[in-house]
């Protein structure tokens, strides 16, 4: 392992690739990442995968519209020799409840604005877009055809692979036990592996973030706390697009594969980082999938597991720089929908680092908000 | 990739053969976790009853180590594959009660 650098990565998960790889290639020459576990062995491993431009303020639309347009062009970019399956067949979000449907038509307004093509649909045209599914209950739903998913294991190691191939080190099993600081800078990132001397750090830990912010005295207002998540086994084709509930708490997409990878937010979760599992889940999941697509009655569940999300509480990520801590930088909170942001989390956070003008505004998103009581708003989750 | 590995299915469940994994392995992996991430050996329906001693067996020969000191993914539940249908008649306490339909999809 190397024992001085221009910067470290804390976090082999999608945030911590993606920063680690955009580093190296706007010019940095020796980049470390340090993973305790894994790659992608975090919430990445875990999670549902899913990309979306249909949220309802201005700024999440926008970020996750940046990151959408560097997602159509990572497989090219990043010459990855495997497919990392990011296909783009919309999302389906439907209202189950009058104020839901009326909140998404007014999200559409604000899509449309930003130059977000959804459309509200009735019922019946959301059934001609999904046949197979059963209509009742529910007011309407939005489609976007530019959202999707891809393979989460396949994204992270995409990044980790050209990352190597432009000298960047990943070191695997090393985990970080402390972050020295002289004079308000960052000096050394200490590992069980030995120390690597360098002036910038970044924690990109998920659900770790807090403990690793810690290790420069800084305490995240963070919690995180179990989702769990189910795949059946592959089946021939049943729908398109990515199916999303607020109001039943539901996502179900099915992957190139032909499985579906489905989760239920449980609102009596409790905080922590249980990442067990249970069968009340599996029948809860199975209730609600059964009547919405009726043929999933006949579907098998092969696997489940459990995630954490890492909550903020705006929902909103922490991302960048924090004062009196120079090189320090950290791109954690993600409440849910890191995986999306990835891309362009990368990206800007890079820019950042090596002083190049930010590809995004993301200044509203610094740990400073919470003191000044400027929290974001979206009210599309719900 | 020689003939033969082409022709060697590991995972018969997700259909991998023994060439794919030793690339993933030539490429890096060195635990089933990540074997079972780049190739799917492991996730079908059997989840890796069948080919996770081989994979594991091919991760140890190609770095020089014992089987068992070679890092196992977890077996997740449910233990066989089960349909949704029959999962969404178990009532909460954990019964059978035959009615899938008691709450309304609107009514929550
Ligand atoms: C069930 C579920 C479904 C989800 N669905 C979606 C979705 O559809 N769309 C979406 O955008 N997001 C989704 N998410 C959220 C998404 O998974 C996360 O926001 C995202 O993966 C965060 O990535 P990350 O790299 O920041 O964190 P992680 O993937 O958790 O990576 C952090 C890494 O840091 C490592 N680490 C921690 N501490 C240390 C240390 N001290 N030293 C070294 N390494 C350390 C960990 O081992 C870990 O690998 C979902 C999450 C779950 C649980």
């Amino acid at each position: 392992m190397k024992t001085s650098a221009d910067a470290v990565v804390i976090g082999g998960g999608v945030t911590g690739s993606s920063i680690a790889y955009n580093l190296m290639k706007h010019g940095m020459k020796h980049v470390v990442l340090c993973e305790k576990d894994t790659f992608a062995s975090g919430s990445t491993g875990r999670c549902g995968a899913g990309v979306r431009e249909q949220w309802g303020s201005e700024g999440n639309i926008r970020i996750c519209k940046a990151s959408i347009d560097i997602f159509e062009k990572l497989q090219e970019e990043l010459k990855y020799d495997y497919d990392m399956e990011f296909v783009q067949k919309g999302y389906l979000m439907m209202a189950y409840t009058e104020k839901e449907w009326e909140q998404f038509k007014e999200n559409v307004e604000v899509q449309h604005r930003l130059g977000v093509n959804a459309v509200i649909c009735t019922p019946g045209e959301a059934k001609q877009i999904v046949p197979a599914l059963n209509t009742e209950g529910m007011y309407g739903a939005t489609y976007n055809s530019r959202d999707g998913h891809a393979n989460p294991f396949h994204t992270t190691r995409a990044y980790l692979k050209a990352f190597e191939r432009l000298g960047g080190q990943v070191n695997c099993f090393t985990e970080v036990t402390g972050i020295e600081e002289s004079s308000g800078r960052i000096t050394k990132v200490k590992t069980d592996k030995g120390d690597i001397s360098t002036p910038v750090a970044v924690n990109a830990a998920g659900p770790w973030a807090a403990p690793v912010a810690a290790m420069v005295g800084l305490e995240l207002p963070l919690y995180t706390e179990r989702h769990q998540i189910l795949v059946t086994e592959p089946v021939g084709h049943l729908f398109d697009p990515m199916l999303m509930s607020f109001s039943l708490g539901i996502y179900c997409q099915q992957t190139p594969h032909g499985s579906l990878v489905m989760g239920i937010g449980d609102p009596n979760e409790p905080k922590g980082y249980d990442t067990g599992h249970s069968w009340q889940f599996l029948k809860r999941m199975s209730d609600i999938m059964c009547r919405l697509v009726p043929a999933l009655e006949g579907v098998r569940v092969v696997r489940q597991w459990s995630g954490l999300y890492t909550i903020t509480p705006d929902a909103h990520p922490i991302l960048g720089t924090v004062p009196g801590i120079d090189g320090y930088y950290q791109a954690v909170g993600f409440s849910g929908h890191g995986f999306m942001l990835a891309p362009i989390v990368g990206q800007v956070i890079s820019e950042m680092i090596l002083g190049k003008e930010l590809s995004i505004d993301i200044s509203d998103l610094d740990l400073g908000r919470f003191e000044r009581g400027d929290l974001r708003v979206e009210p599309s989750v719900v | 990739m020689a003939k033969e590995e082409h022709d060697i299915i590991v995972c018969r469940c997700e259909d991998v053969t023994l060439g794919e994994i030793r690339k993933a392995i030539r490429e890096g992996a060195t635990t089933l976790d990540e074997v079972k991430r780049i190739t799917r050996a492991g996730m079908g329906p059997c989840q890796g009853r069948t080919c996770r001693l081989l994979v594991a067996g091919e991760i140890a020969r190609y770095l020089g180590k014992p089987v068992s000191e070679i890092l196992q993914s977890r077996y997740r539940p449910p233990v066989k594959p089960v349909k949704m249908g029959d999962l969404s008649v178990i009532s909460e306490e954990g019964e059978n009660s035959g009615c899938k339909c008691r709450e309304e999809v609107t009514g929550q």
